[in-house]
């Protein structure tokens, strides 16, 4: 896959001496969403600004389409597009003005057909002519996504795009960037919420005081470090974990009536089969058994923490 | 050259202004007409000449210059800081415009609007004083180097500030008093001689001396040195901004 976006050893500290990102390096691939997951002052709109043209680099370089975004601004920023993180939008100004006004900064002559299509797309055809004052909150959001796309950028950068919208809305723009992504937009989505996250991204990536801890594809990063716990209820209460049973490690439930077993899912043996079997042998029945699945958010945490 | 991102800034600042006519056409054209009738025709018409021109007449230049330095400044400070005070000016940042085409944009438009006010005003003044203009394309050029100057000195206090008090403390504490004091309801001759060396360090006197020489052929100063100030002042405007672009001071993080 080619390389659209390459970040080496980026370095960036503040005036005042804060190192919001240290010495960072990531690839991003043409066609890919990709989820930059990390807690509040992480460095993820950091590293947005920096790709942008909003923040200076200390040290280290970025080359988008294999252009420098400082000695090539021009190049590399008229295929991005921005979606910031607030509702920044000028309140009197229509959808529409607002827009072309969006589209013409990049150098692009109006395009009517184009803007339209991406109004319709986007749900706001009805609203072109309103004031931005007088639209809701996930109107507003929608707005900036189409000030984004209005000069149709080949990379997307969705700064927690759903940053305090509700569910229905925030599914509403899941559909919206798995769209973009259909038409080819690569796409970089920073997020606080991991279901967002393992909801539509490829691969994520998780950041950490300004250090980049991993890059992964998403469904391997689940599988490697993702945990299964089978939880077995007994038929008859137990007051310990038999002899036979202790090398599965269990955790027994503090009134005997069921225990925990953790394996892991990417290994061929799992070893339950050989727990039932050995159960059998001793005479323990079971009543039911469950399994529960550790999430993106469990890795999250882990992660962060390690 | 982004031709299009420059005309996109230009139409998007003239657009805010035809949305705001009374605030900007009205109240200052109207302001400026409260003074010819104040200065012009009631004390004027019981003040002597002045070195051959009537005082109503002889108002006219320093009032237009007035004016246009006010909203001049006045508009590219707010036109630049606006974007700043709601968080817009990402777009800007983010699109491919060098400083110079975000400058001529932002500053086209504030000089473009104080420009007209300063014509309507001579037009309108015209229905108080007989005005026979000596140097009319000079006098046209002096105008436009004035509004695009301070049109610069305002993006220049626009990017700086940091909220609306700060916005309005150069020009009300600083242009108004020099341009008041600067000669544009006498000439600095009317002075004791020590005023007049003291009123020779305020550049306001050298801008309204070079647009009153354009009207009536006379000045406070010679019209070189009055040319030559105007274009210090904006090489001066222009190399603080290209220094605050190259830095990113106030602009970028």
């Amino acid at each position: 896959m080619k390389i659209i976006v390459s970040i080496k050893n980026l370095k960036k500290i503040y005036k005042n001496n804060l190192v919001a990102i240290k010495n960072l390096n990531l690839d991003i691939f043409e066609g890919e969403i990709i989820a930059l997951l990390g807690p509040n002052g992480a460095g993820k709109t950091t590293l947005i600004s920096t790709i942008c043209g909003l923040s200076s680099i200390t040290s280290g370089s970025i080359k988008v389409n294999n252009f420098d975004v400082v000695d090539d601004y021009r190049k590399t920023r008229e295929i991005i597009g921005l979606v910031p993180q607030e509702l920044a939008l000028e309140p009197f100004e229509k959808v529409i003005n607002s827009i072309k006004f969006s589209r013409r900064l990049f150098g692009k002559k109006d395009d009517p057909i184009y803007l339209d299509n991406l109004l319709k797309k986007l749900h706001l055809f009805d609203k072109k002519n309103e004031t931005i004052k007088a639209l809701s909150g996930g109107m507003k959001r929608r707005v900036l996504i189409a000030k984004a796309l209005s000069h149709n950028p080949k990379i997307l950068f969705l700064d927690e795009p759903t940053a305090g919208v509700d569910v229905e809305l925030r599914k509403d723009m899941w559909d919206i960037i798995k769209e973009l992504k259909k038409d080819g937009v690569t796409i970089i989505l920073t997020t606080h919420y991991i279901e967002e996250a393992e909801m539509i991204a490829d691969r994520i990536g998780i950041i950490n005081n300004g250090d980049l801890l991993l890059v992964e594809e998403k469904q391997s990063l689940i599988k490697r470090m993702s945990i299964k716990t089978l939880k077995v209820n007994l038929k008859k209460s137990i007051a310990k974990i038999p002899d036979k049973l202790k090398s599965y490690k269990l955790k027994l439930d503090v009134h005997g009536n069921y225990f925990l077993y953790n394996y892991k899912t990417g290994t061929k043996k799992t070893g339950i089969t050989s727990l039932l079997s050995d159960m059998g042998s001793i005479g323990m029945e079971l009543q039911d058994i469950q399994t529960k699945q550790t999430s993106l958010e469990d890795i999250f945490v882990k992660i962060i923490k390690d | 050259m982004n031709l299009q991102g420059i005309l996109a800034i230009y139409i998007y600042e003239m657009n805010r202004s035809f949305r705001t006519l009374i605030q900007s056409l009205v109240s200052p054209v109207l302001s400026t007409m409260l003074y010819f009738i104040v200065f012009g025709a009631a004390i004027g018409s019981r003040m002597e000449m002045i070195d051959g021109v009537s005082y109503g007449a002889f108002i006219v230049p320093g009032l237009i210059m007035l004016t246009v330095q006010m909203q001049s400044v006045a508009n590219a400070s707010f036109g630049i800081y606006f974007p700043k005070f709601i968080g817009t000016t990402y777009e800007l940042l983010s699109a491919p415009l060098s400083f110079i085409e975000i400058v001529i944009g932002y500053v086209g438009a504030a000089a473009t609007k104080s420009f007209s006010i300063g014509i309507i005003i001579l037009l309108t003044s015209n229905l108080f004083v007989n005005i026979d203009i000596i140097h009319p394309f000079f006098m046209i050029f002096f105008l436009l180097i004035t509004c695009i100057t301070f049109s610069l000195l305002g993006f220049i206090i626009g990017i700086i500030s940091d909220n609306f008090e700060q916005l309005n403390i150069v020009p009300m504490l600083i242009i108004t008093p020099l341009v008041f004091l600067g000669g544009s309801f006498y000439t600095i001759n009317m002075l004791p001689e020590f005023w007049q060396n003291i009123a020779l360090l305020n550049p306001a006197v050298y801008l309204i001396s070079g647009f009153r020489w354009a009207f009536f052929g006379i000045g406070d100063v010679p019209i070189t040195t009055s040319v030559f100030t105007i274009l210090t002042f904006t090489s001066l405007c222009v190399l603080v901004i290209w220094r605050i672009f190259k830095t990113g001071y106030k602009i970028k993080t």
